[in-house]
């Protein structure tokens, strides 16, 4: 079995010390394995999170509101005049979104999107003596089924059931528990127009997003209109799209269209993306923090080696090997370490990970569940390799150069 | 009179700093093949520095070596060290093996750098190297097993490894008895005779600087014999 010269002395060099190459092999081992089992976690709460936030919502929404508040008409008519006036009352119009029937049909001819309007307001649900608030949304379900995955989330009845009650209500199993209704149950449902409302029971759901499911309940468009007292009138329309991904294009040319403020999901969760944007730069500093104390170690063995070895590096010189074989030498060493310890390195990652699928729990927050969400990619594991490599190469590339500098002449004078 | 092998023309070296330090200066030295040559001199007088420089593991700061009727001058570190390990062959006082591989393992390091040939041909090589040395039945020990005579032994072999044409050796008998010693200057002697390779040592011993063709007197870095015949 021939192996090449080189090879065969960075062996020798790092097999003289194996305490020391065993305890820097596991510093990388670490770095990795922690990172696998990180990126594991974070990634698949996050993928999980944007996925909820997908289902249970719209991709899109159209409110009655602008981006812009609207221009006085005084503004309007003395633009840039010398005159300013304070106190102004804003005239008092009839919020909502006009014309939202053309609009609603029009949007309706777009290839991709559902569309479905909605009026959601603030009501006080009262149940017995418990009183809870909730933003009752009115829909109208054959639309709203196409639009959010709603329906997919209701654990007891279904959506299409509002219209078969006369004053049908599906609400979230949160805020149901905390009325204490249950399913056929009815309750009054009372609005700031001042409109009492008396509705039944006739969904539960449950999305796994707490907010929505102790905050949310659904009932009749028309229901909605006048329980707000306002006739006609819709404030929202949602919208779902085949390609999620195209959300924020098609929010900003319908926004462009009819100027009304259009949110894409993107942009109702960019504190959650933050959010997320902060956790993985606390991932990887982590990460890099255990790889920069594992690095420090090839550094020390590579150094130590380098410098137990000085004659021996002369002597190959002095033989005929370059610069260059005594570089690639202890380089070898470091990335051999490296690439021992990424491989250890991903068992470790795959165990750890492994061990928190089969945790259970039970924890409330922004979502509820009873589990980690992992997500099991190879790219962790190449991600993690890279790292590893990266970190070994130049933690050995420092005195690798310094012994491959190293004089000769210097050194053998030196030993006689 | 022969072609030089080896061939220093004027070369003089400098160590640089604030106290610059002359270690040899206006050297002209040609020495043919199959010589076997004795640089003497007393101590400090820049023995040690000259073989370096003809044996181009030092630069000179003036002048120029020519091997083989090469200017080494314009060479780059690269060229340099294929030269030293196809064409020159190191013997220091010190033998320099290294620990960890056999005396077998030891000698093979330069033909595997050179390459060219399969591992196996290499080892029977080494091998029958070992066994013109005498060593045939050390070829698996490793160098701690030997005594000082046999290590120094091996480093002959590992210097006449890729069959150079010119042997440089610093003293190789000074930590050796006077029989391991003259051993080792029968090797010399033989080496040059039968396959014409140019032998250099430096020397402190009279009995054996006796034995060589030739004898190059150094004092205060300066050569007191004439170089160049
Ligand atoms: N790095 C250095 N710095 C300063 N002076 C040096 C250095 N290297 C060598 N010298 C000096 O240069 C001179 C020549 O040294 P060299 O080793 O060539 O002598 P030498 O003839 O081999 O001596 P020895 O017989 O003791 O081995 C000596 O005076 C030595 O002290
Ligand atoms: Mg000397």
């Amino acid at each position: 079995m021939a192996r090449p010269l080189l090879l065969d002395l960075a062996l020798t060099h790092i097999l003289g010390r194996k305490r020391q190459t065993i305890v820097s092999v596991l510093g990388v081992a670490l770095g990795v394995g922690f990172f696998i089992a990180m990126a594991a976690l974070m990634q698949g709460f996050q993928g999980y999170f944007v996925d909820t936030v997908i289902n249970a919502s719209p991709h899109i929404t159209v409110r009655d509101q602008f981006r812009e508040p609207a221009v006085q008409p005084v503004a309007a008519a003395f633009r840039g005049g010398a005159v300013l006036l304070h106190g102004l009352k804003p005239r008092d119009e009839i919020r909502g979104i006009r014309k939202a029937g053309t609009i609603v049909s029009a949007l309706s001819e777009w290839p991709g999107l559902s569309v479905a309007p909605s009026l959601d307001g603030p009501v006080i649900l009262r149940y017995g003596s418990a009183d809870k608030s909730a933003v009752a949304i009115g829909i109208v379900p054959e639309r709203e089924v196409r639009v959010t995955q709603l329906e997919d989330d209701m654990v007891e009845g279904h959506l299409t059931d509002l219209a078969s009650a006369a004053n049908g209500i599906v609400m979230g199993l949160g805020l149901a528990s905390k009325l204490g209704a249950k399913m056929g149950d009815s309750l009054n449902a009372i609005s700031p127009a001042g409109v009492i409302l008396r509705v039944k029971v006739v969904g539960l759901f449950r999305t796994g997003i707490v907010s929505l499911d102790e905050g949310q309940a659904y009932i009749l468009l028309k229901k909605a209109q006048i329980l707000q007292s306002r006739a006609n009138v819709i404030n929202q329309i949602r919208i779902r799209l085949m390609e999620v991904d195209a959300a924020r294009e098609v929010a900003a040319r319908i926004e462009a269209l009819y100027g009304y403020r259009t949110e894409s999901w993107q942009e109702a969760n960019e504190g959650v993306f933050g959010v997320f944007r902060i956790q993985n730069a606390i991932m990887y500093s982590t990460v890099g923090a255990i790889m920069i104390v594992a690095a420090f170690g090839i550094y020390n063995i590579i150094s130590t080696v380098v410098y137990e070895k000085s004659r021996d590096i002369a002597i190959l010189k002095s033989i005929g090997l370059t610069e260059a074989d005594i570089r690639r030498t202890f380089l070898m060493q470091g990335l051999m370490i490296g690439m021992i310890g990424a491989v250890l390195g991903w068992i470790i990652g795959f165990g750890l990970t492994s061990l928190l699928g089969s945790i259970r729990f039970d924890v409330g927050g922004m979502v509820r569940n009873d589990r980690f969400f992992l997500a099991w990619s190879l790219s962790h594991y190449w991600i993690g390799g890279m790292f590893s490599l990266v970190a070994s190469a130049v933690a050995a590339w420092i005195p690798a150069r310094r012994a491959a500098a190293a004089n000769p002449v210097d050194i053998i004078r030196g030993a006689a | 009179m022969t072609a030089a092998v080896v061939e220093a023309r004027g070369i003089g070296r400098v160590l640089p700093g604030p106290v610059p330090v002359t270690l040899v200066e206006g050297i002209d030295l040609s020495i043919g093949e199959g010589e076997f040559v004795a640089i003497t001199g007393p101590s400090g007088s820049g023995k040690s520095s000259l073989l370096y420089l003809l044996g181009l593991l030092d630069r000179p700061t003036s002048g120029t070596v020519i091997l083989e009727g090469r200017d080494t001058a314009e060479a780059d570190a690269a060229e340099l060290a294929a030269l030293r390990l196809s064409k020159l062959g190191f013997v220091f006082q010190f033998h320099f093996l290294l620990p960890e591989f056999t005396v077998l393992g030891n000698v093979m390091i330069p033909m595997r750098k050179l390459g060219g040939s399969p591992e196996a041909e290499l080892r029977t090589r080494a091998q029958a190297l070992l066994e013109d040395l005498g060593l045939g039945d050390q070829a698996a020990k490793l160098p701690s097993q030997l005594s000082g005579g046999q290590r120094q032994r091996v480093a002959i072999a590992r210097a006449l490894a890729n069959r150079p044409r010119v042997i440089l050796a610093d003293e190789p008998t000074g930590n050796l008895d006077t029989k391991s010693a003259q051993t080792v200057f029968d090797i010399f002697a033989r080496l040059a005779r039968e396959t014409g390779t140019t032998v250099i040592t430096v020397t402190h011993d009279e009995g054996l600087a006796a034995q060589t063709s030739r004898r190059v007197n150094l004092v205060d870095g300066r050569l007191v014999t004439p170089g160049v015949r």
